[in-house]
Formats: C-alpha cells, sequence, structure tokens
C-alpha cells in the first residue's frame, strides 16, 4: 500500500502535506487536536481504516489501548470555536514491540453520522466500540455485533450525552448550591411521584410495553472478528449428531465474580461459542465524574477495581498531574509506588485463591491465599484510615505521610512474611496434580491473538509478550528500581497462575528496594490548593495496575469540572478474549478462564 | 462445694443455656442434669440463629469485604453462618452487597421471590441501603427497600467486617423475638411474590403502572403544557400536581388493599 499510495497525485493533498502520514495515506490526517496537552491528528474517517492498518503494519502500533468518545456540545473551551462536528471518537495506539509513548487519534462525527469500525484492524475495539455505541449512540460502520453493553436493549436516549439528563439531575456540575443550608434542601425522591430514580418519555404506555429482544449472537464461533485462531479442537464432537444449546451463566452464579453474565453455545460440553454480557454494575462513573469537581472523583476511582483501589488512585492522580503540570515530591514518589506494589500482592494473591476456587477447590486456598491481605489492609488502614476505599492519593502526592512505626511494619511484612507466605503458595499449588490436569493447555490463545484483543497486564505476560508499562513507558519513579517482567511462553490457565506468583514475588523485590531507599521530606506539593483548573486540553495516562492496563482520559476545557473523563478498565476490555480463549474446551473450563482473566465487575461495568 | 465433673456440668449447662430455660417451670432436683425445660419459640429460634445461611451472593465492593467477614480473620463459622448457599431455595439470609442497579434488580428481586420463608434480608452498605455515592446514575436504585422488604441496614462504605457482625447480631436478636405462633409464614396466603420490575425505556415497577401512565399520557393533569421534550425531565411538582397524585396513590392503594 505504501508504495501505490505515496505517488497519487491528489491535489486537496497539498495542504495537507504538513501533516504526518499523508506522505502514506493521502488525505488521512487533516489536522492537529489539543497542541498544547496531548497532541492529537485529526483523522478522516473514510481514511481511518487505512491509517490504522498503516500504522499496525509499518510503524508497529499494535496494540488498541483505547476507544472512546467526546461529546463536545457543551465545551466552553477557546479550541472547539469554528468546529461543527459534535462528537469526537479517540483512539489511543501504542506498540508492544517498541514501548514508549502513544499515537492520539480524533475523528470528528457530526451528530446522526457513523465511524468505521476499527474492529476489521484491531479485534479489540469490539467491546469498547459497543461501549460508544451503547452511552453515546454513535454507529461504527463494519462493527460485527453493535450492541448495548453496558445498559439495555430499549433504554431510552444516550446518557453520557451533554444533554442527558437523569432523573435525579439537580445541576451541572459540583458542588451542588442546595448543599448550603440557606437554600434549604430536597429529597430527589420528590420530584417524581414514583419516588425513584427513574423517567418516562412522555406518550409512553407502560402497560402495553414489551421488552424488545436483544440479540446476543452465540449461535456461531466468532470467527469472522479477524483474529486468526490456531485451535482446532472445536469438531471433536462433530461425529455424533447432537444439538447444541445456549447455556446462561449469570448474573447471579458463584462462578462469575459478581454479576457477570456468560451466554454459552455448547455441544455435549464443548464451548462453541461464548458471548460476555455486563453491565450489571454499570453505576455511571463516568457521567457522575463529569459532573464531579477533580479532586472529586478521587474516591471514586477507589470504586473501580475494588481490590486494588490504591492504583487506581495512581493512575487518576498521574493523569490530572499530567494535565495541569503538577510536581510530586520525592517522597511522595515512594510512598505511591509502596502503596501499587502492595496492592499487586493483594490481588494476584487474591486472584490466584480465586482461580482455585473456580477449579473446584472451594475455599480453603482462597482462605490461605488471602490470609496475608488482612496484614496489608491493616498497613493501608493506618495510613489512609480505609481497609478497602483508601483515597489515598492527591494530585501532587499523597494526602497523609505514613504514620509513625509504619516503615517498620512494612518491611516485616515485605522482609519476612510475603516471601514466605508466596513460598508456600508455590508449594501448596504449583506442582498439585489438579492444578496440572485442569490448568496446563486450557484457555490458549496465542499472543498475536491477544495483542491484536487489546489484552494488557498478566494475560500478555503469560503469553511471553514481555510488556509492562513500568518497564515500557516508566512512569513515577519505577526507572530506579531493579526488578524483572517474568513471562511464560504457554498462555494457559496454569500460566495465568503462575505468572501471577512470578509478578508478586518482583512486586516484593521493588518493595525491598523502595522501603529501604524511601526518603524523608515533604508528601504533597499542592496542599494550598483545593480546587484548580487545568489548561485546556486532554491526557491520557496509563498505569500497570495489577489487571492490566488501566488508562485515565480526561479532557479539560479551563473548568473546575473534566470535561470528559474516560476510564479505559483492564478488566473490561480483556473480557474480549473471554468468547475466544474459551471456545473449544469445556464449559467448566470457560469459567476458569474467566477466572484468569481476572476480572473485577466495578471496572468492567463501572 | 466439692469440685467434681457433676457440679461442673451442672454450672456449665445453667450459664450457657440461661436464655433458653424456661423461667416458671421447675425441674425436680434429680432431673435436672438430664431434663431441661423451655419454650418451643426458643429452640425454634435458637436453632434458625445458629444456622442461619446467607445466600453467595455479591454485588460490589461491599461483597469483598462479605468475603472477608467469612474468611479466617473474622470467621462467620463462630455464628453458624459460614455455609453461604448459591442457591436461594437453601438459604435463609439474602445479603445485598453493593450498588444496587436497574440492570440487575429484576434478578435480585426474581431471587428473593425464590428463597423459601422465613426469609431476611440485610442490606450492606450505603449503595444497598439508599444508593450510596452513586446514588445519582442513570442505572443506579436508590436502595434495595425500594423493592423488597430490608430487616436490617448496615451503613458504611463498604462496611467494616465488624459492621456487618454487628448487623448479623442485630438480626439475630430479631429472629429471637419472633414467636412460631405469630410468624407469618405459617399463616394461609399470606405470602406474596414480588412483581419483578420490568426494564423499560427506564426500569419501572409493575406495581406503579398507573402512576406512571398518569404521569406520561396523562399530561395535561400532572405537567405543564411547556414540557414538550421526548423525555420527561425531572422537576419539583406543584402543589397542584401533588394533590393530583395523591389521588392517584390513594387509589392504587385501595386497590392493593382489596384481597385478590
Ligand atoms: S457502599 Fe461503598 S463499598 Fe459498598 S458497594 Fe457501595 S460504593 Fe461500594
Amino acid at each position: 500500500m505504501t508504495e501505490l499510495v505515496a505517488e497519487a497525485p491528489v491535489v486537496e493533498q497539498t495542504a495537507d502535506a504538513a501533516y504526518p502520514y499523508n506522505n502514506v495515506v493521502p488525505g488521512a490526517v487533516i489536522g492537529r487536536w489539543a497542541e498544547g496537552s496531548d497532541p492529537a491528528l485529526v483523522v478522516a474517517p473514510d481514511k481511518l481504516i487505512a491509517l490504522l492498518t498503516h500504522l499496525r503494519d509499518q510503524e508497529s502500533y499494535d496494540f488498541l489501548s483505547s476507544v472512546t468518545c467526546v461529546d463536545y456540545s457543551a465545551y466552553a473551551g477557546k479550541a472547539r470555536a469554528g468546529i461543527k462536528e459534535r462528537f469526537d471518537t479517540v483512539y489511543h495506539l501504542y506498540s508492544t514491540q517498541k514501548g514508549g509513548g502513544h499515537i492520539n487519534l480524533h475523528v470528528r462525527v457530526p451528530e446522526g453520522d457513523s465511524v468505521p469500525s476499527a474492529t476489521s484492524v484491531y479485534p479489540g475495539a469490539n467491546l469498547q466500540e459497543c461501549e460508544v455505541y451503547d452511552l453515546y449512540g454513535i454507529k461504527f460502520e463494519g462493527h460485527p455485533n453493535l450492541r448495548r453493553v453496558l445498559l439495555w436493549e430499549g433504554f431510552n436516549g444516550y446518557p453520557m450525552r451533554k444533554d442527558w439528563k437523569e432523573a435525579y439531575f439537580e445541576e451541572e456540575n459540583k458542588p451542588f448550591k442546595n448543599r448550603h443550608p440557606a437554600e434549604g434542601y430536597f429529597w430527589h425522591e420528590d420530584k417524581l411521584p414514583w419516588g425513584s430514580n427513574s423517567t418516562y418519555p412522555e406518550g409512553w404506555d407502560p402497560e402495553s410495553w414489551q421488552t424488545p429482544i436483544s440479540y446476543v449472537p452465540v449461535s456461531q464461533a466468532p470467527e469472522g472478528l479477524g483474529y486468526d485462531s490456531e485451535k482446532s479442537n472445536v469438531g471433536a464432537v462433530g461425529e455424533l449428531d447432537t444439538q447444541s444449546i445456549v447455556v446462561n451463566l449469570g448474573p447471579h452464579h458463584p462462578s462469575t465474580h459478581g454479576v457477570f453474565r456468560m451466554l454459552a453455545r455448547i455441544e455435549g460440553e464443548t464451548v462453541l461459542a461464548l458471548e460476555p454480557e455486563m453491565g450489571y454494575l454499570h453505576r455511571n462513573h463516568e457521567k457522575i465524574g463529569e459532573r464531579n469537581t477533580w479532586l472529586m472523583n478521587m474516591p471514586f476511582t477507589d470504586r473501580l477495581d475494588y481490590i486494588n483501589s490504591m492504583s487506581n488512585n495512581l493512575g487518576y492522580a498521574l493523569a490530572i498531574e499530567k494535565l495541569a503540570n503538577i510536581e510530586v515530591p520525592e517522597r511522595a514518589n515512594y510512598i505511591r509506588i509502596i502503596m501499587a506494589e502492595l496492592t499487586r500482592v493483594v490481588n494476584h494473591m487474591w486472584s490466584i485463591g480465586f482461580i482455585l476456587n473456580d477449579l473446584g477447590a472451594l475455599q480453603t486456598p482462597a482462605l490461605y491465599a488471602i490470609e496475608e491481605r488482612e496484614m496489608i489492609l491493616d498497613l493501608f488502614e493506618a495510613v489512609s484510615g480505609s481497609r478497602l476505599m483508601c483515597n489515598y492519593m492527591r494530585f501532587g502526592g499523597v494526602v497523609r505521610d505514613l504514620p509513625a512505626g509504619w516503615l517498620e511494619k512494612a518491611k516485616y511484612m515485605v522482609d519476612t512474611r510475603l516471601p514466605n507466605v508466596l513460598d508456600e503458595l508455590d508449594r501448596l499449588i504449583t506442582g498439585n496434580e489438579i492444578m496440572m490436569a485442569r490448568g496446563r493447555g486450557v484457555g490458549y490463545l496465542s499472543a498475536k491473538d491477544l495483542i491484536a484483543l487489546s489484552v494488557s497486564g498478566p494475560m500478555i505476560r503469560a503469553a511471553g509478550v514481555p510488556y509492562d508499562i513500568r518497564k515500557a513507558q516508566p512512569y513515577c519513579i519505577y526507572d530506579r528500581f531493579d526488578f524483572d517482567i517474568p513471562t511464560l511462553p504457554e498462555s494457559d490457565i496454569f500460566a495465568r497462575y503462575y505468572i501471577r506468583l512470578l509478578e508478586a514475588r518482583e512486586s516484593v523485590k521493588i518493595l525491598k528496594q523502595a522501603l529501604r531507599d524511601i526518603p524523608g521530606g515533604e508528601f504533597l506539593s499542592t496542599r494550598d490548593k483545593y480546587t484548580f483548573r487545568p489548561t485546556e486540553g486532554e491526557a491520557y495516562v496509563r498505569v500497570e495496575a495489577p489487571k492490566g492496563e488501566l488508562g485515565f482520559y480526561v479532557v479539560s476545557d479551563n473548568k473546575a469540572n473534566p470535561y470528559r473523563y474516560h476510564v479505559r478498565a483492564p478488566s473490561f476490555i480483556n473480557l474480549n478474549a473471554l468468547g475466544p480463549m474459551s471456545v473449544g474446551y469445556k464449559i467448566a473450563d470457560a469459567v476458569v478462564v474467566l477466572g484468569a482473566i481476572d476480572i473485577v465487575l466495578g471496572e468492567v461495568d463501572r | 462445694m466439692e469440685d467434681s465433673p457433676a457440679t461442673n456440668f451442672q454450672d456449665l449447662k445453667s450459664t450457657q443455656t440461661q436464655n433458653y430455660l424456661h423461667d416458671t417451670i421447675q425441674v425436680p432436683d434429680d432431673l435436672q442434669a438430664n431434663v431441661m425445660v423451655t419454650t418451643l419459640d426458643k429452640v425454634y429460634n435458637w436453632s434458625r440463629t445458629s444456622s442461619m445461611w446467607p445466600l453467595l451472593f455479591g454485588l460490589a465492593c461491599c461483597a469483598i469485604e462479605m468475603i472477608a467477614t467469612a474468611a479466617s480473620r473474622f470467621d462467620l463459622a463462630r455464628f453458624g453462618m459460614e455455609v453461604m448457599r448459591p442457591s436461594p431455595r437453601q438459604s435463609d439470609l439474602m445479603i445485598v452487597s453493593g450498588t444496587v442497579t436497574k440492570k440487575m434488580v429484576p434478578a435480585i428481586v426474581r431471587i428473593y421471590n425464590q428463597m423459601a420463608e422465613p426469609r431476611y434480608v440485610l442490606a450492606l452498605g450505603a449503595c444497598a441501603t439508599g444508593g450510596g455515592p452513586f446514588k445519582e446514575g442513570y442505572n443506579v436504585v436508590s436502595g434495595i427497600d425500594t423493592y423488597i422488604p430490608v430487616d436490617v441496614y448496615v451503613p458504611g462504605c463498604p462496611p467494616t467486617p465488624e459492621a456487618l457482625i454487628y448487623g448479623l447480631l442485630k438480626l439475630h436478636k430479631k429472629v429471637e423475638r419472633q414467636s412460631i405462633a405469630k410468624v407469618s409464614w405459617y399463616k394461609k396466603n399470606t405470602s406474596e411474590f414480588i412483581p419483578i420490575p420490568v426494564l423499560g425505556p427506564d426500569v419501572f415497577d409493575p406495581r406503579q403502572v398507573e402512576m406512571i401512565r398518569e404521569y406520561t399520557l396523562g399530561a395535561g393533569a400532572v405537567r405543564g403544557p411547556a414540557a414538550a421534550e421526548v423525555r420527561v425531565l425531572p422537576q419539583l411538582l406543584t402543589a397542584d400536581q401533588k394533590a393530583h397524585l395523591e389521588q392517584v396513590r390513594a387509589r392504587y392503594l385501595a386497590k392493593v388493599k382489596q384481597p385478590a
């Protein structure tokens, strides 16, 4: 394609020659955006697929991290003046081969228009495009299965649009006026006669309502998605004349780690197709987040991946620090890394325990695995006052210093207890025969497929890809520590279990160094600033959360509230691979495949 | 006093079973070691409180604290509650542990309907109690008690395991006060199914259909002519509208009170 288009003499192209990539895909880039903050290229919709293909194949941007959308209709910033299109779909691409930063692409979409779907180039856009369609109503041309994933078929409207108001709508931005006593207060419940959080369209008759049937395509194996599956044991049951059936698991099911639902088409016990269905914990994190002030979102991030509140805090704090250029003191950086690595240990132990739970070793291994968690939660409680929802980090540091004696306790944990416990888990589980039999060779998907599906974190490292943001694009002060990125080549359940154990060991290594080197001094650089207005622009920052790549995309129009606040949730996007990984294995294995992805529903549904 | 095994046993028995002994019926001294007189209520409630099986049912972050409560450190087994049953048919207590969303609430009500009586509900955390931090969200139900009856509320975000245990002990207290002669579940025709909420353009309770119709179809009666948007935006109701809706509500209440 490169030679073909390089020569093509298109007249309008001369004006575009100043933009990159127009020499290879003529007319693709038609402008720039957000120059002052996180520079983006504006792409012509009809050239999007060609440009993405070029970036993937020639420039090795093989990882589509995030697809999202911004509704600019209420944007107050100056940069948008004169731009008619209401929506921008936003793409962030990374390279797992080169590491380093991203390419940020915007596609301008007028209201009612559609965008070509990126799924033909990056199958991992699948769920994210569904989410954009669900919340913004933007159609993606060529998407294999565009449906509402978080809400339900028949829901009235597209809630993330700026002009969509919920039943309890009060004011555009917090803090709300009626929180001041002079205004008096009211109950939201009094606004509507039925006293609940719902409104209905005018002229709608509840008596004649028929719930639309939502089509979840589990009728065929998902071959049309564009990745090449290397498995071929699907046909093994073909000789018997059997009939395949659809089995529903969830949303209330002990294997689904919360309120998650899977629809599996099985023949005998073999999975022919499997489709995830989510949204049962969709708590409107982003809508609420765009009403909050910047700082108010911090406690909400705790509730995303509620096992790892500290690393969510870290990701969000880094995003805003990048957007608003805030310095972080040395000591705070160390504290942050200590907390983030402690949560990683907690998370990995938790997930190991629950992988075993899913394998049928009910409760006992999980009790062993989460024993240490309580000790670490005590450390968190000592610094933040809360076991689970720490709300500990702030823009420019952490909210308070470590209490006296904390470091000694942490050192004792890290030097003595944690290594022993990890060794104990290793002894108990790794050589176990059932673990081997159930885990080896189950849930295989090649590294190439996983990356194409935008899977990140321990999942791809268990497939032999040494990609970890802490090394590939170091944030905080990770570049100062000596640690390895463990990888395993097998890409099966067993490897996904074992990689977590190895990573926890590396975390202990980092913790030892950080606890040894932590300096004294200031721990928060912005103590004088309660609210602030970052200058106009946008930022996308990702951290290596225990579950994978956690990204925060924020847009500021120079107000005290985020204009757009989007979370790239690793659990959600890793679910892209659930169907492909389960196909061909037994239905009981699909449960473990899900467990080994290690999802948390707070983050899947947000 | 002699420190013989027999007296020890007597002491033990009298201290440990004190609560369950009957205070007016006297047992002859020579039978004291073998016979204990109590009331049926006490035995019935004692057995129910000491083996109350919760439904294994986690919704959100609060479920993590629920798991922590069941794990080694806090150990729900001390209260006979460690047997979490995934099937509603086998469980006595539903711990609604987390944010109740509109998409999930039909499933929760269905599960509640499937539980056999006596059944209890504990709302764990701010979300299950009243919507919590996400109350304003478009997909969030302001507390599970808008749909199913709740026995104990445990506040907190998330409540600590200690708080959950305190709530469970409160529930035990409640159970201990019930009398087998009066409890509703041995009477005829008292157990009602709770109508399953329906996912329409927004979730709605089938019991409120009339009220909703009044609002969406009887446009003139409820709202002024100004509300011409496709979607009904919430606003504080005027006195007339309130009065009108009061009438609708009264009509509805009168209707449901009549025996089916
Ligand atoms: S009350 Fe708090 S911790 Fe519990 S589910 Fe709600 S947000 Fe999560």
